[in-house]
């Protein structure tokens, strides 16, 4: 009877706003905020490269659960709707999906605060949403339309939210880096005790300027952590084939780094952690998320040119992050197994609400094409391709 | 062309719109002289009291002189001689609202750091409409220079002809040249307007243009041909804007 209560509570604990309802689940073990304590052990353990690694057991509780079910369904889909969207030709251009790898953005968001600070790198759709974007804007600024996070003038591939500490959304491999150095530079700077997570891909992390960062930050002792999202592809090339070394954790060398399980979002909550804690001490550290993505690089590329279908489904039968914390959820009786069902048809819902309130949204209007060129133009003329007709000063 | 950001270095304009052999152009009497070098230091040194600037780039010259035991080794930093690192991290930090001043040993070696300059300093603003501004400097030395190599003798000029961010291209074989200057220059509020060319002397029939160094060199030239020359030290313009003041100086 107990469990039928914590089901039925469980249930509106789906919803987003939840957390004044905690107190009425059963405690298993009760924690200072009243909460039943949950410990669950990663799928693989931790492995460190010149640091001890943290312990398999991570803490957590239902509602982060529930919420962390939520979240990744609701990336989840948003990416497959914007794979139909870029197939009806609504979205146009570039367009990176991050589906499969939604635990990396969702553990992450787990472990820190918003004055924290993420810089990754085009594949940026669900980070920007993990750190308070929303849908509309979202799948707006995909589509191009005014309502969208950039207006319509950046496209997939240059979301931010500098006031949650997101900085984008870049569109040069490997170049955030350096940038996320930066932003940790001026958070050490400005003495704020928040640190940067820089994310980039093992494509990039072949990169010289990361080396060059990674040193600078070593020897200034920056509070930043460099996350290699190695989902094992670098566009279309395997990591064995790009990298000589494709332990990408242990590259630093001389800076320490721990290989996380990037489709176990508990690992990687407990991994982002322990990496603000070093890094606010000791300086930069590198994690390395093991991590998949169902999709192509982007929506140019099939994705199933340079590995087997078999592989992609072999992984979305084993690893997938959303099945993870499924499972987990129906083994606590959190929830029953049709109610996330439910629940995933209400995001389902959600999403597509979502899209067709962004496709009311106009185009931007054509004097855009001269606006926020620089912050102080000083009298500068811009001209269309004619030099003619289309024309303006830069204010 | 160079630029004054609303961050840094008045004063070196200030010394050079001031340079002639002879003919006064300003009213005011001069109140003193400056080296280049010392009017760089000093301009540093104002904007470093006033807000968040921080120097980055390979540091120790006598441009910085004294500025290190000043603001300290949190403001005046070093760097290893990874182009693209360390102006990757400057961008980064005025990403977040600092004001970095990032010097190349010369303009040369911008062409490794060319992609944080322009893909992520120049373009942020346009890509994050409005949201993240670069109030950044690129500032060192281009151009000729005395005898060195091809590989260390371009000047990026034409390269870098845009308001933002603020690249500020000195010249190496000026830094020790005295100019004398008046003494409005050493009110720390003195400022030099962007966009407009400055007229050096004035002449009637014949305009000629130039920037840096060759600013002196062109008024070594009395007359051209017997024609009385004006020449225009476009340092301080906008090319575009300067299309202006060139266009009027040629019609009249």
């Amino acid at each position: 009877m107990a469990a039928a209560a914590a089901r039925r509570v469980s249930c509106s604990l789906l919803r987003r706003d939840h957390r004044h309802l905690l107190p009425l689940l059963r405690p298993f073990a009760s924690s200072a905020g009243g909460q039943p304590q949950l410990t669950v052990e990663t799928s693989v353990p931790f492995t460190g490269h010149k640091i001890d690694p943290p312990s398999r057991s991570v803490d957590t509780n239902p509602s982060e659960l529930l919420s962390f079910f939520r979240e990744m369904s609701l990336m989840r889909r948003m990416e497959i709707a914007a794979d139909s969207l870029y197939k009806s030709k609504l979205i146009r251009g570039f367009c990176h999906l991050y589906d499969g790898q939604e635990a990396v953005a969702i553990g992450l968001e787990a472990s820190i605060t918003k004055k924290d600070a993420i810089i990754t790198a085009y594949r940026d759709h669900c980070i920007y949403l993990a750190r308070g974007g929303s849908l509309v804007e979202s799948f707006a600024e995909l589509m191009g339309r005014r309502a969208g996070c950039s207006k319509g003038k950046g496209g997939s591939m240059h979301f931010y939210k500098k006031e949650s500490g997101f900085f984008g959304g870049h569109g040069i491999v490997g170049a955030q880096v350096p940038l996320g150095c930066g932003l940790a530079f001026a958070q050490r700077y400005l003495k704020e005790g928040t640190v940067t997570f820089a994310l980039y891909g093992d494509g990039a992390a072949n990169q010289g300027q990361l080396f060059e960062a990674l040193n600078i930050s070593a020897l200034w002792d920056l509070p930043v952590i460099l996350v290699c999202e190695n989902n094992h592809y670098g566009m279309g090339t395997a990591e064995w084939r790009a990298a000589k070394s494709p332990a990408y954790y242990k590259r630093g060398d001389y800076v320490p780094g721990l290989k996380v399980d990037g489709m176990d979002v508990l690992a990687v909550k407990q991994a982002c952690k322990f990496a603000k804690e070093y890094a606010l001490q000791n300086g930069p550290i590198i994690l390395e998320m093991d991590t998949y993505r169902y999709h192509g690089h982007s929506m140019s590329d099939p994705g199933s040119t340079y590995r087997t279908r078999d592989e992609i489904t072999g992984v979305r039968q084993e690893r997938d992050p959303i099945e993870r914390v499924r499972k987990l959820i129906v083994s606590y009786e959190l929830a029953t197994a049709s109610e996330l069902k439910d629940f995933e048809k209400e995001v389902r819902k959600e999403v597509d609400e979502a899209i067709a309130q962004a496709k009311e949204s106009p185009m931007p209007d054509p004097s855009e094409l001269f606006t926020n060129v620089y912050v102080k133009g000083f009298g500068v003329e811009a001209f269309g391709a004619d030099r003619k007709e289309v024309k303006a000063v830069l204010p | 062309f160079f630029f004054l950001g609303p961050s840094i270095d008045r004063k070196m304009w200030g010394i050079a719109r001031r340079k002639n052999l002879g003919q006064a152009l300003q009213k005011v009497l001069p109140a003193g002289s400056m080296t280049v070098r010392e009017a760089l230091n000093s301009a540093l040194d104002e904007e470093m009291s006033a807000d968040h600037s921080f120097l980055d780039g390979l540091e120790s010259t006598r441009i910085s002189k004294g500025l290190l035991e000043k603001y300290g080794p949190d403001r005046v930093l070093d760097t290893p001689i990874t182009e693209a690192g360390f102006a990757g991290i400057g961008v980064g930090a005025a990403y977040y609202g600092l004001r970095p001043v990032v010097k190349f040993m010369i303009f040369n070696f911008s062409m490794q750091a060319i992609d944080h300059i322009i893909n992520s300093a120049a373009k942020s603003n346009c890509m994050s409409v409005g949201q993240i501004s670069v109030p950044i400097v690129f500032r060192g030395p281009n151009g000729a220079n005395a005898g060195v190599d091809v590989q260390h003798s371009q000047c990026y000029a034409a390269w870098y002809a845009h308001p933002d961010p603020v690249v500020f291209l000195e010249n190496e074989l000026l830094y020790g040249e005295s100019f004398p200057i008046s003494a409005e220059v050493f009110d720390s509020s003195f400022c030099l307007p962007i966009g407009k060319a400055k007229i050096e002397r004035e002449g009637k029939y014949v305009t000629i243009t130039s920037f840096s160094k060759m600013v002196g060199h062109a008024l070594q030239v009395d007359t051209f041909k017997g024609i009385s020359a004006e020449v225009d030290d476009i340092v301080r313009a906008v090319k575009r804007a300067c299309y202006r003041s060139i266009l009027m100086a040629a019609t009249t």
